[in-house]
């Protein structure tokens, strides 16, 4: 192993977190290298119109995404089955490469609700300790909303996210979210324009007595300059979004928002298809010196640093703290440790309505985050009492692509083949509509990661494995959301219509979101999370841990929002905080 | 064109990489937007011409099976005109036959979990050859000698639908498992871009009205719920703009 001349700080991953930390570290003139598995990917190099409208290539075989054979997960539902490997992903996508899954994602970029961040103490005190759900680990943030609302800001300002403000410093205005928390500004961009479906749910809602509004996009509504002097241009609503880079600089990504100004900063240089596998500790094991990592040729290098950012996807942050021995490891039997502790999902339902022929939703032209949103059942916007679960579900009509290979609904009980499916094809392409929700993930003891004891990665290390399965709190929920949708769905004039609410066993097949939280989560005590406020490691003081892997259970929203937001605030305490002090804990445990 | 790109493109169509690239490029620093323009490889077209991983029986069978699965009828054209064969036969001899980029280590326990998904050692290109002459089998004992290829239509239908119910599964034979690759990829090769060999003049998008790779939609944006008119293009662009007829 050849060790390299140290740095002030590096970064493991360059997605959106590192991107940004990689950034706001510069500015304060410190000397950072970012260190990415994955290749070097930009928009005029990587994403061109000429061939990223694929399907076959980006949306079913996966360029974009990390190789399984690279690195995988094993998967079970209960901690006395055997895990086995996930041979190719299917329930959630993680990105691999410079930009992360910030290259492949839809652009949704909310703001959590400020109950959210309260998830213990807030209904506790509303409902008492009976509302919460069996074998429960459900947790507050140890930040609240107010105090994370500056950098929501930031971050919404960065990617020049296209949206209606629902409240601007207390005061709702009307065609914006109600039940949103305050914010500071409006939204950079005004929305997206919308789709036939979108406008009949719009109407269908509004006749409910819902407040349906635009959801906030980072698919861009019209050109924007960030204050990085970084220019995104509008999107053309071409309808390959979710899964492929965008040819047009339209959808926000660190290479649309970051990279053209951190790539060219003299204080940063980014190393790709460099892979870490393992944190250096001190001989007391207090603080971390640097990272070994393996170059695409095998070679291993150790660069020293006196700052580890550690920004890769949520389970490999999880899995390289395991790895490397930061945190005690969690350990289900006895509930104690706090790495691989409250691994959470999403729990997302549908309803599919199937129109008439008279219908013409040309769903093939939207953008990822075109959508409108109602927010009546999310988090505790509404009341809880004697429902028998906790938080709740955002309910939206998204455009959805219709891209020929995936997107081909057709009623239930057509056949699969033959002359029938193809005229029952040809009949619903066009005139099928979605009604969908983001529900709430809570956190329970036995949900959880940790290595596997069989099953390696290339390079002989154990995978990691994860153990989840939706609870009936999950189930509860999305039932009772799910019911209000299908009148929404009548409303809109379906003639047939087939609700999906989320249920359990989780499947690795079938597509659901790559919105995996937690393992790696903050809080206010290290004896039950792994990082204080501002993402620090309790006990290994120069170590931060970016991302997902933060939250303590999952909100009913896309976690992309927030987690900017957790990146701008761990960023601030660090320059304006640490820096001044270094190897210290910002907060005392 | 520099002869550095020229060698990119050149070492990376050679190894029709769709997938995994991570084993051909290297590690390196990057200072700077170390861009060239249109960098990004383009698929490698599949062009007519022999098979590159059937046998002639085998490629028989297939194209009389994706021929019922999508049956050319008064909506259009089938699986076999339409070149699902061709698409499946090109996937097979590539990355995707030897399921190149997937978690293919053992140990491969007997009874997987129905939540865990594909857990098999056999890649997808194997599990043809091996499936095709079970089939095959299965079918000269049941059909006194014959072969797929010489079922009649409604012979053929029947017998799919048993494999799909899982009725023909033997332990030899998987059955069911076999039909829903040979869907799942019929599916593929119809409504794929036609640059991979299949929805051969675009018939699968014209069956559904799907557009293609027109890129841009704000004309369509701005006047909601109107039928749109304009036929589909692909990556090779549209058959009327080509002097070969392509696409």
């Amino acid at each position: 192993m050849r060790r390299l001349p140290r740095k002030d700080a590096v970064i493991i991953g360059l997605g959106w977190t590192g991107a940004i930390m990689g950034w706001e570290l510069c500015q304060a003139g410190l000397q950072v290298v970012a260190l990415e598995r994955g290749p070097w990917r930009d928009t005029a190099s990587d994403f061109n119109i000429g061939t990223a409208p694929d399907e076959l290539r980006y949306g079913i075989r996966g360029e974009l995404f990390l190789n399984n054979s690279q690195d995988t997960v094993t998967a079970r539902n209960t901690v006395d089955q055997l895990a086995l490997p996930i041979r190719k992903w299917g329930s959630f996508l993680p990105g691999n490469g410079v930009g992360g899954a910030g290259v492949h994602w839809n652009g949704h970029t909310w703001r959590f609700l400020p109950s959210d961040f309260l998830m213990r103490s807030h209904y506790l005190q509303k409902y008492g300790e009976g509302v919460f759900p069996e074998n429960h680990t459900i947790q507050d943030w140890g930040v609240t909303y107010d105090e994370l609302e500056p950098y929501y800001d930031k971050f919404e300002y960065l990617a020049g996210i296209s949206g209606q403000a629902g409240n601007v410093k207390g005061e709702i205005l009307p065609g914006g979210n109600p039940f949103e928390g305050w914010r500071e500004r409006a939204y950079p961009t005004p929305p997206l324009k919308m789709q036939h479906a979108q406008n009949l749910f719009s109407r269908a809602a509004t006749e409910l007595g819902f407040k349906p509004f635009p959801m906030p996009s980072g698919n861009i509504s019209q050109a924007y300059t960030n204050p990085l002097g970084v220019t995104l241009a509008p999107c053309t609503y071409c309808g390959f979004c979710e899964r492929f880079g965008c040819a047009n600089y339209s959808k926000s990504s660190p290479q649309t928002t970051v990279l053209p100004v951190l790539m060219r900063h003299p204080g940063f240089e980014a190393r790709v298809q460099c892979e870490v596998v393992r944190v250096l500790k001190s001989a007391d094991g207090k603080t971390a010196t640097g990272v070994v990592y393996i170059d695409a040729q095998g070679e291993e290098w150790e660069q020293p640093a006196d700052l580890v950012i550690m920004a890769a996807y949520q389970l490999w942050n999880v899995r390289l703290m395991l790895y490397s021995g930061i945190g005690r490891p969690y350990d289900p039997s006895t509930g104690e440790g706090v790495v691989g502790k409250n691994y959470a999902y999403q729990a997302n339902s549908a309803v599919n309505g199937f129109f008439d022929s008279s219908h013409a939703f040309n769903h093939w032209a939207g953008a990822g985050s075109l959508g409108i949103t109602a927010d009546e059942y999310n988090g505790d916007n509404f009341d809880h009492s004697g429902l028998n679960f906790v938080g709740g579900a955002n309910i939206n009509c998204t455009s959805f692509h219709a891209r020929p290979i995936s997107a081909r609904p057709i009623p239930p009980g057509t056949p699969r083949w033959g002359s029938a499916w193809k005229k029952a094809t040809r009949e619903n392409y066009g005139s099928f509509a979605n009604v969908g929700s983001q529900g709430c993930n809570m956190s329970y003891r036995d949900n959880y990661l940790d290595l596997d004891p069989t099953y390696k990665d290339r390079l002989g290390r154990p995978l990691l494995r994860m153990t989840f399965d939706f609870k009936a709190n999950e189930e509860r929920m999305s039932a009772y959301v799910t019911d209000k949708m299908v009148p929404i769905m009548r409303a809109m004039g379906a003639k047939q219509i087939v609700a999906n609410p989320k249920k359990g066993p989780w499947n690795v097949v079938p597509y659901q979101t790559t919105h995996n939280t937690g393992g790696a989560i903050m809080g206010d005590n290290p004896r039950t999370s792994a990082v204080n406020k501002y993402l620090q490691v309790w006990d290994m003081p120069n170590v931060f841990v970016l991302g997902a892997s933060a939250f303590p259970q999952n909100a009913g929203y896309n976690p992309t929002g927030t987690v900017g937001a957790l990146t701008y605030h761990a960023a601030e305490a660090i320059t304006k905080q640490y820096l001044k002090n270094p190897g210290q804990p910002l907060v005392q445990a | 064109m520099t002869d550095a790109r020229t060698s990119r493109r050149t070492l990376l169509a050679a190894t029709t990489a769709l997938i995994g690239l991570s084993g051909t490029a290297s590690a390196r620093t990057v200072h700077g937007l170390p861009w060239t323009s249109n960098e990004v490889y383009p698929p490698a077209e599949a062009r007519p011409g022999p098979w590159l991983f059937f046998t002639a029986d085998e490629a028989a069978a297939v194209e009389a099976i994706v021929d019922r699965l999508i049956p050319a009828d008064e909506l259009g054209p089938g699986g076999k005109d339409a070149g699902c064969a061709v698409f499946i036969d090109r996937q097979l001899a590539g990355p995707y036959g030897r399921c190149e980029g997937m978690y293919m280590q053992g140990p491969f326990p007997p009874n997987p979990l129905p939540t865990q998904g594909f857990q098999s050692s056999v890649a997808f290109a194997s599990a043809y050859r091996q499936g095709l002459a079970a089939l095959a089998a299965h079918v000269g004992r049941s059909f006194g000698g014959r072969k797929v290829q010489q079922l009649s239509g409604e012979e053929l239908d029947r017998l799919l639908t048993s494999m799909e119910k899982r009725e023909t599964n033997t332990p030899e034979f998987n059955a069911s498992g076999l039909f829903d690759l040979i869907h799942n990829n019929t599916m593929e090769g119809f409504f794929a871009d036609p640059i991979y060999g299949g929805n051969r003049d675009m018939a699968g998008w014209k069956l559904l009205g799907f557009p293609g790779t027109r890129y841009d939609y704000r004309d369509v944006i701005a006047r909601p719920n109107r039928r749109y008119e304009l036929p589909p293009v692909s990556l090779l662009g549209r058959p009327d703009w080509n002097r070969g007829g392509r696409g």
